[in-house]
């Protein structure tokens, strides 16, 4: 379980305080897979980077199972990082590393030895359907393959968290469903915890049990995704429902103010 | 035709020596600036603001020692060093001796493309093995050297190419190499036709390195 409290975070920057988080407070249960939806700039990205520490919250405190992420130390937090994988919107794979030597770094990392390395990396080439591209360069696949590699590659440590910040954000509405089918297939095989942030509603609808909408750094609405689509309360929520609708009546967005 | 083939054999008869004294002088000098330059290089990049080893300070005190000895020009900084020539190889002119100040103009130049190389690495690359439970050295052996490994290359072997051009002067002043036989020649005994297969050879040689590292580079581009 992911507990998040009273979390803030302010960046400083030349032209002023810029306040990302504002008193954050979420649990997220075992096995969920929990969506964060925000328009850009809401600070998504921020929220999910203070889960595994690639940024320093202010205040408040993050606990998984129970373990306070604020107050580890360098060796620690790495351990920590190992069982909590993450995918990015970029892939950020390696470029001078094959597929199967991307998925295979988290293990070389932890020098584990070749030969259990090579029966990890198969097991999840499998699982991700990308077997017959092992020997492949990041730069010879196409976006949903790089992304498989992304997922491969942090599914390596067997971790109990996956983090996706927009990994579909990049890829056509196709490719986008057949890695939200491959994140379902994995949280329900593996029972891997999933957080998700997009600013994509389907990706909401398709695969989210549970639901937060980020408003300018505030959390202004959460519960049961099926809950919130009946009834969404928030600005941010209903625009989003908006948009969509109008997209599918009309064929384009015509209303609103400028988003 | 006899003519031309008499030039060829009287060229490369004298050339042979010069030319291999160069390629001693500028592999050896190579090779240390890049044993210098590279961890040099690396941590002026990451000691960065935002990088995974941030220090103001260190940084600046690196970016201090690159640019006075990048201030410096090659024939000044070869006479300035003599002191420490003379220490390391026993004497101060002289085709080992050269190495010493070639050597020590290629590191600051090798250290600016290796940490500008560094720099262009996409952030997210790092993040993604931070996120993975790297630690800081791994990041850097692991990642970042891998990664930007094929621009090493070409700035290898635009140093390499620098590397010609400063030994040439070294060999002016009693270095050995091509340099000196081009003032022997060239500038002291009018010989144009040896100045003109000097020249000839350097052409040939800059063109062959960079065809090769070009080469190199293009293989790693993955
Ligand atoms: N390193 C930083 N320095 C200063 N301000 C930042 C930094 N990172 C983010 N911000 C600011 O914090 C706010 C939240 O940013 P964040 O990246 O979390 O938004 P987001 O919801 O992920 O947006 P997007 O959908 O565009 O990715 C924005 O106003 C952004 O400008
Ligand atoms: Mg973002």
């Amino acid at each position: 379980m992911i507990d998040i409290s009273n979390l803030s975070k302010v960046y400083h920057t030349p032209y002023g305080k810029v306040t990302a988080l504002k008193d954050i407070n979420l649990s997220i249960e075992k096995g969920d897979i929990y969506g964060i939806i925000g328009f850009s700039g809401a600070g998504k990205s921020t929220l999910i980077r203070c889960l595994n520490r690639l940024e320093e919250p202010d205040t408040g405190k993050i606990t998984i199972e129970g373990l306070d992420i604020n107050s580890l130390d360098k060796k620690s937090l790495n351990k920590t990082r190992k069982k909590v994988g993450m995918i990015f919107q970029q892939f950020n794979l390696l470029d001078s590393r094959t597929v199967f030597d991307n998925v295979g770094f988290p293990l070389e990392l932890d020098k584990v030895p070749k030969k259990e390395i090579k029966e990890r990396v198969e097991e999840i080439l499998d699982l991700v359907e990308l077997t017959d591209k092992r020997n492949a360069y990041p730069s010879q696949l196409s976006g949903g393959q790089k992304q498989r590699v992304g997922i491969a590659r942090a599914l390596a440590n067997k971790p109990d968290i996956l983090l996706s910040d927009e990994a579909t954000s990049a890829l056509d509405p196709l490719t986008t469903y057949s890695i939200l089918e491959l994140l379902k297939d994995i949280n329900e095989k593996l029972n891997i915890t999933i957080v998700l942030i997009t600013h994509e509603l389907d990706v909401i609808k398709y695969i989210c049990k549970n639901t937060a909408v980020i408003e300018q750094g505030e959390i202004i609405e959460k519960g049961a995704t099926n809950d919130l689509f009946i009834n969404p309360k928030s600005v941010t929520l209903k625009k989003f429902i908006e948009i969509l609708s109008n997209f599918q009546e009309n064929g384009c967005y015509q209303g609103g103010d400028g988003i | 035709m006899q003519a031309i083939i008499d030039f060829i054999l009287k060229i490369s008869d004298l050339m042979i020596v010069p030319l291999g004294e160069t390629i001693y002088m500028v592999a050896l000098s190579t090779l240390f600036s890049v044993i210098g330059g590279l961890p040099l290089g690396v941590l002026a990049a990451v000691t960065e603001e935002g990088h995974i080893c941030e220090s103001k300070n260190l940084n600046k005190v690196l970016n201090i020692v690159i640019n006075i000895a990048r201030s410096l020009p090659f024939i000044i900084l070869m006479i300035a060093v003599f002191p420490l020539t003379k220490l390391i190889v026993g004497k101060r002119i002289g085709t080992t001796a050269a190495i010493v100040p070639l050597t020590i103009a290629a590191i600051p130049f090798v250290a600016r493309l290796i940490e500008s190389s560094v720099k262009e690495l996409s952030s997210g690359i790092i993040e993604a093995a931070q996120s993975m439970g790297a630690n800081r050295m791994q990041i850097i052996t692991q990642v970042i050297i891998p990664e930007t490994m094929p621009s090493i290359v070409l700035g290898i072997t635009l140093t390499i190419i620098n590397l010609i051009g400063y030994s040439a002067m070294a060999g002016a002043i009693g270095g050995g190499g091509l340099g000196n036989l081009a003032i022997r020649y060239g500038y002291q005994g009018f010989q144009e036709d040896v100045m003109f297969g000097t020249v000839v050879v350097l052409v040939i040689l800059v063109q062959g390195i960079q065809s090769i590292g070009n080469l190199i580079y293009k293989k790693m581009l993955r």
